[in-house]
């Protein structure tokens, strides 16, 4: 059995790594994935808990952050078509107003 | 075997983060992703969690990827990053603030006291989504039904986001300097 403390580190890393492409990247769809992946690795240590603790809450509650990320990715992607149709860029250093 | 698995999956799950981010075109990087997801989805199989890995599967690598993908190309946003950045220094700054971040985070593992997760009988009976599935309806029957509302409110409000024809009042007052 791979101890937990291995999936941590796994986690943090994957973690560290959206945090780099939401800073880095400007393509506001490639930051919004990197959001989704940031998700994932938080998801991966709730259930690497799950199975140290022999808890099922832990999935639960992972379940509840896929439906979650589900719908905040349906507003999300509805928002970037609709600032796209009037910016005509999804570029974030491009659509720095309040404006419409 | 678990150690050989979780090694290559985790290298898998590694290369297709670090791909995804320095990839230029989005529609790699959405590719990248999923593999990600994927590796991610396995990592669930081997914490005995399969509901999980189905739902891994159906709904990140499945339902999500497609959606992105599919708003990608349909903005034609694959190359959007030709113009040099505005804020040059973002970029240094950023790698010493990533690799800050998993030192402080392994740091805070190795400070841990750490011992093999636990097996034997109830270890082998963990996971099972019939136990999810009974959690589901009664610990966490509320947040399971406002979960229906937040999906129900996401759908209405990507209908409202998108709608076309009556304009939004805003729009028609500024031409009058309003």
């Amino acid at each position: 059995m791979v101890p937990t403390s291995y999936y941590i580190i796994l986690s943090a890393a994957l973690f560290a790594i959206g945090v780099l492409g939401v800073l880095i990247r400007r393509n506001a769809l490639v930051v919004f994935m990197s959001v989704e992946l940031m998700l994932n690795a938080a998801n991966l240590v709730l259930v690497a808990f799950a199975r140290e603790r022999l808890s099922i809450d832990g999935q639960v509650l992972v379940f509840f952050v896929i439906t979650v990320a589900a719908a905040e990715v349906a507003v999300g992607l509805a928002l970037l078509v609709a600032i796209f149709r009037t910016k005509h860029t999804t570029d974030v250093d491009e659509v720095s107003t309040l404006r419409g | 075997m678990d150690f050989v698995l979780f090694f290559i999956t985790a290298a898998v799950a590694l290369i297709g983060a670090i791909a995804m981010l320095v990839a230029r075109n989005a529609v790699h990087s959405a590719l990248f992703l999923l593999l990600n997801f994927a590796a991610i989805a396995v990592l669930f199989l081997l914490l005995q969690s399969p509901f999980l890995f189905a739902i891994q599967f159906t709904v990140y690598a499945g339902a999500i990827m497609v959606l992105f993908l599919f708003v990608v190309m349909l903005l034609g946003a694959e190359r959007v990053e030709d113009t040099p950045d505005r804020i040059p220094w973002q970029r240094p700054l950023a790698f010493v603030l990533g690799v800050a971040l998993v030192a402080v985070a392994v740091a805070g593992v190795l400070r841990g006291v750490w011992e093999e997760p636990p097996g034997g009988e109830a270890a082998a009976a963990f996971g099972d989504p019939a136990q999810l599935g009974a959690l589901l309806f009664t610990d966490y029957l509320l947040p399971f039904q406002v979960t229906g509302i937040i999906l129900l409110i996401a759908v209405v409000g990507v209908a409202v986001l998108n709608q076309r024809g009556r304009a939004a009042p805003a729009a028609r007052r500024t031409p009058t300097g309003e």
